[in-house]
């Protein structure tokens, strides 16, 4: 508790950890590249430097706030520094921004104009370094790495996973996994968080958008878009609309003008999830066997759990996620079209499913052998919330500007218990709501009242059904995952059920969303995605009647066939 | 993979210091030690026995210049570059060394792996300069000649 005096202005400060965030809070947007709040302090970026009335000149991350100093944010030295850093940095960077990935979201590039770089003085001697593409998910691109470290500490610290490090030493400093190995030859999962703290074009997403744009340019395909829960209220991040606004409607006017023949919600694929992973847990339950059974929709959790705890494998829900559930579920209703027009001799176009999705790791899952049906892809193309924005603008479109446009029937159609699988606890949730089989209001919030809610990386909750006590646990980052998993394995927690996203916060923070995504983002896009929730007619999964209708028609004795991997 | 004489080489060092993280250098100093070089498949193996990532074990084993991948030769030349010693004319030493053994900056150890010339920043013996060490021996006062003398006598030996 005290006050600060910056730049002459009083400024209170409570419990905030360091000087940088009193100033920030202050209203001051002091440049960094190294500080992120969630990760620990490394100080390396000196970006965030400041003079106290000494003279003194010093981190203000790195700085407890105490009373009664006095600082000042932007002195003529200060300014000289700040260029000189941002100079050096340039120094030995690729300079090739009109064709960088980051190219108008960088930080480097922000900076450099916000403090009037003009000119480089020195010359660039660094040696052109190989890419690294082997991962289905992001591209690392050493040329672009200003040693910052947030991909380094994010992998470590949130994921626990220490896939990329610091290597060599001065100016042969490189940030790469162990012995330079390709990302795809190590532990990566893919979630894509170093991407999405990346300050530059070091780490990017891979794209698929032009093979995206060449299937809907193609007459001969019915090229179909599913939208998953998250994407909806970030995708309007990049066309001026308010952040955690629900855009469904008006990206699905944006999907049909750039040519989508039919537009659908993945909440639909998640409503089926709900379903599938329900009878799941009351089967195992019933048996008492491979419990707690862990939820299986995302795939970097997934595949952290395959790589480094090979034991609970069985554990894992055999529910396809639900972009593969309705993947499949797509291509199956396509192959039936085939047959039917086949027999009356006419042509038929060929179906390709795109989803556009707020993760990076799904591009790795429809790639897995359990995700072909036929020697076909159940689900063709991932594009992230940041390639569709991108195709978007390409097209000249302001999402802006458009109307909002009703989704497709019949997929179009989804609970709102789909749309919470956008966040941390939202699978939980969706599937005891299913399980305490109630829309009652009281009944829903009892349910949201568990303890399943919320931001924490690791939360319990116990819910009565039945006779039985179901315990909970509700875990987002992997390094929480961890924890938790090394508690059950040491016999320390037992559950009955699971539920595991590899990002903080859930989807809505995913790496393939767009970025800077700051505490305020996160925040407005978590309570977007209970918002949309709330405006839900339909709350329960099993209440959607297109859910009915396709367990009656279309998925009738194949649901295990469409819906589980074995 | 390496024999398992080296992870059982590996044990032993390890059992020796502790597995607590903090022991890693001294660790991977013992293993180099033994083998003239740190093996890639160690540095691994002991990061996972000391709970630490590999890369992280990466990270430590790049910082210092002191640490190799690369298996080196029987004798470790090191011609001493310190500013004393390069006043003092140390580098005609390294080129008459490089063209004795065939050796250059890129290529450290000779393919009999008999010889691996590497230079050093400074080996606290000025006095002496020019330096230069010999599986850490000191020979004082060299100069090109007596340095292709003493490779021959090492040849010899």
């Amino acid at each position: 508790m005290g006050y600060i005096t910056i730049n002459n202005r009083r400024v209170a400060f409570t419990d905030e950890r360091n000087v940088l965030s009193v100033i920030r809070k202050s209203g001051i947007d002091l440049p960094t590249f190294c500080y992120h709040s969630e990760l620990s302090t490394y100080g390396a970026c000196r970006m965030c430097v400041v003079e106290d009335d000494r003279g003194r000149i010093f981190a203000s991350c790195s700085e407890v706030p105490r009373d009664g100093m006095v600082i000042y944010t932007n002195t003529p030295r200060l300014q000289h520094h700040r260029r000189m850093i941002i100079e050096l940095l340039l120094a030995s960077h690729c300079r090739d921004c009109t064709t960088c990935a980051k190219n108008g979201i960088c930080t480097l590039q922000k900076l450099s104009r916000q403090l009037g770089i003009t000119e480089v003085r020195f010359e660039n001697n660094k040696k052109q370094l190989p890419l690294d593409t082997s991962s289905d998910c992001v591209i690392r691109d050493p040329n672009k790495c200003i040693l910052c470290g947030d991909c380094v500490r994010t992998c470590e610290e949130i994921q626990g996973l220490g896939i990329l490090d610091f290597a060599f030493r001065g100016s042969k400093m490189q940030v790469m996994p162990a012995f330079n190995r390709d990302l795809a030859q190590t532990d990566c999962v893919g979630c894509g968080q170093c991407r999405a703290v990346c300050p530059t074009g070091a780490i990017s997403i891979k794209q698929d958008v032009a093979p995206v744009w060449a299937a809907l340019a193609d007459k001969s395909k019915r090229v179909i878009a599913q939208i998953a829960p998250a994407v909806r209220v970030a995708a309007g991040d990049k066309f001026g609309i308010k952040k955690g606004e629900n855009t469904l409607g008006r990206l699905a006017a944006a999907l049909r003008r750039i040519g989508f023949d039919e537009v659908y919600d993945t909440n639909f694929g998640a409503d089926l999830t709900v379903m599938e992973e329900s009878k799941e847990l009351l089967e195992r339950l019933e048996a008492g066997d491979n419990l707690p059974l862990f939820t299986s929709c995302c795939p970097a959790w997934v595949k952290y759990c395959e790589n480094r705890y090979p034991e609970f494998r069985g554990n894992i829900s055999s529910c396809k996620s639900p972009q593969e559930m309705f993947g499949a579920l797509l291509k199956e209703e396509a192959r039936l079209e085939r047959q039917k027009a086949e027999e009356r001799g006419e042509d038929v176009k060929t179906t390709v499913v795109v989803s556009i999705m707020p993760c990076t790791a799904k591009k790795a899952e429809i790639r897995r052998p359990e995700h072909f049906t036929d020697g076909a892809q159940d689900v063709d193309y991932v594009l992230t919330t940041t390639e569709i924005t991108r195709m978007i603008q390409e097209a000249g479109i302001d999402l802006a500007q458009l109307r909002p446009e009703s989704l497709d029937m019949p997929f179009g159609l989804a609970s709102g218990a789909g749309a919470i699988f956008g966040v941390t606890g939202g699978v939980t949730e969706a599937v005891l709501r299913r399980l305490t089989g109630s829309s009652r209001e009281e009944d829903l919030e009892a349910v949201s009242f568990t303890g399943i809610r919320g931001v924490d990386g690791i939360k319990e909750a116990e819910i009565k059904l039945g006779e039985r006590t179901v315990k909970i646990a509700v875990v987002n980052g992997l390094h929480c995952a961890q924890i938790v998993l090394d508690r059950i394995k040491a016999g320390e927690a037992q559950y009955d059920f699971v539920e595991v996203m590899a990002c903080k916060r859930g989807c809505i923070a995913g790496g393939g969303q767009p970025v800077p995504i700051g505490p305020r983002t996160k925040k407005a896009r978590f309570e977007g995605i209970y918002q949309i929730d709330n405006m839900s007619q339909i709350k329960l999964s099993n209440e959607n009647p297109i859910v009915a209708s396709v367990y009656e028609g279309i998925l009738k004795g194949k649901e295990h066939k469409l819906l589980h991997n074995d | 993979m390496l024999e398992q004489t080296y992870y059982d080489k590996a044990d032993e060092v390890i059992a020796e210091h502790g597995s607590d993280q903090a022991a890693l250098i001294p660790i991977i100093q013992d293993i180099q030690t033994e083998y003239r070089y740190l093996p890639p498949e160690l540095l691994t193996y002991v990061a996972e026995k000391l709970g630490i990532n590999e890369a992280k074990a990466y990270s430590v084993a790049t910082f210092y210049e002191n640490f190799s991948f690369e298996p080196k030769g029987k004798y470790i030349i090191k011609v001493c570059d310190g500013t004393a010693c390069h006043v003092r004319k140390s580098i005609p030493i390294l080129e008459r060394l490089y063209s004795e053994l065939g050796l250059s900056a890129e290529k450290a150890t000779t393919d009999d792996m008999m010889f691996t010339l590497e230079t050093v920043s400074c080996l606290g013996a000025c006095g002496l300069a020019p330096v230069l060490t010999v599986n850490d021996k000191v020979y004082p006062a060299m100069t090109p000649d007596a340095a292709a003398e003493l490779i021959r006598e090492l040849r010899g030996a």
